[in-house]
């Protein structure tokens, strides 16, 4: 296999009411044991997807949030949250879930996962990548 | 290297033209495609959008919509799938902005 | 170049699947080479033998199969969304006790990691989808 590829799995849509936030999620989970150099990028209604809270008994669907907790455990550590994105839609950090990973090289250290980023800044990571997914 | 976005969405309709464009660096390409291409009408108001950004859009997709080419924004790349492909080859990467 | 597609939406409902075959198709009358194409969403429905479309519109299910014959491509469906949409191959059928299959000639069923393959070996990855 080639050198590790850095992918970014971009996240536009919200939960629930369409399938697409959860099937990305299972191709990230997926993709761990491919190696590559993995980051997710959650803008537009894609910052959706990380509020804390989420109850879905009352429509009958699978609550996946708790599987964003465990990306930290499938060495997915890098997940950029837009700014711009977040503040129209009159969110902020707090509303989303606390996301960690533990940093083996630091004793376990917990350290935040999730990095709020401007749009300039998520079109920077953009032109770095090798690979964008879409879903 | 060069990002080639895809836009495949109205901006009447949808986001995705306005954060594409929005994201877009100096010399990425844009290319709209199926009800994407509606957003190279120069009299509508997500035309300015487009303003200082390289931009395609397909041909095929323009003439199944009645689109004439005196209906679009200046400064635009009419192609087909064959030009498609040559955008990909030429940029470093795809941006599908579904 | 190498190219991976990836399909994320069903025949006739959404333009994807006919964007997706034109590009492949002009792609190949240019000489690259498509290392696969992945269904993943409603994308699996590309994958059904069953479809009956007018008689006077395209065949967009067969189109994919002789297209892939033709040009010996790997078109793949994905199994967890096949699964969930029940696009089902002689494997699905026993191992999830269905009485009946339907998978479209040159596709097979296989897990994500297919598409990650794809993206890791080619290119470009080009997505096609909603």
């Amino acid at each position: 296999m080639p050198d590790a590829k850095k992918f970014m799995y971009i996240n536009r849509k919200a939960p629930y009411g369409t399938i697409y936030a959860w099937e990305s999620l299972e191709v990230i989970l997926i993709a761990a044991a491919f190696e590559q150099d993995v980051s997710l990028a959650f803008m537009d209604d894609g910052v959706f997807q990380l509020t804390r809270g989420q109850d879905t008994k009352g429509i009958g669907m699978k609550n996946f949030s708790p599987t964003y907790s465990a990306l930290g455990d499938y060495e997915v550590t890098k997940i950029y949250v837009e700014k711009e994105s977040l503040e129209e839609r009159g969110l902020g950090l707090d509303d989303l879930q606390h996301l960690v990973w533990e940093d083996e090289d630091e004793d376990y250290a917990e350290k935040d996962s999730i990095h709020l980023v401007s749009r300039a800044e998520l079109a920077d990571l953009f032109a770095g990548q090798d690979v964008l997914f879409n879903f | 290297m060069a990002m080639l976005h895809l836009v495949n969405k109205s901006p009447y309709d949808t986001c995705n033209l306005n954060t594409a464009s929005g994201t877009m660096k100096d010399g990425d390409q844009l290319l709209l495609i199926e009800d994407g291409v509606y957003g190279a009408i120069k009299n509508g108001k997500s035309a300015s959008l487009l303003n200082g950004l390289k931009v395609s859009v397909l041909g095929p997709d323009l003439a199944a919509r009645g689109i004439s080419q005196d209906k679009l924004v200046d400064d635009i790349d009419i192609i087909d799938y064959a030009g498609f492909v040559d955008l990909v080859e030429a940029s470093d990467k795809v941006q599908s902005w579904l | 170049m190498k190219l991976t597609i990836q399909v994320n939406e069903g025949p006739y409902q959404h333009q994807s699947s006919d964007s997706a075959y034109f590009f492949t198709k002009a792609a190949l009358d240019k000489g690259h080479e498509i290392f696969r194409i992945f269904f993943y969403h409603d994308g699996v429905n590309n994958g059904t033998r069953l479809t009956t479309p007018p008689q006077d519109d395209r065949n967009i299910v067969k189109r994919w199969s002789e297209l892939a014959k033709e040009h010996d491509i790997d078109m793949v469906l994905c199994v967890a969304a096949a699964q969930r949409r029940g696009i089902v191959d002689d494997g699905e059928a026993e191992r999830n006790g269905k009485d009946a299959t339907n998978m479209a000639d040159g596709f097979r069923i296989s897990g994500l990691g297919q598409l990650v393959e794809g993206a890791i070996e080619s290119d470009r990855l080009v997505v096609f989808g909603d």
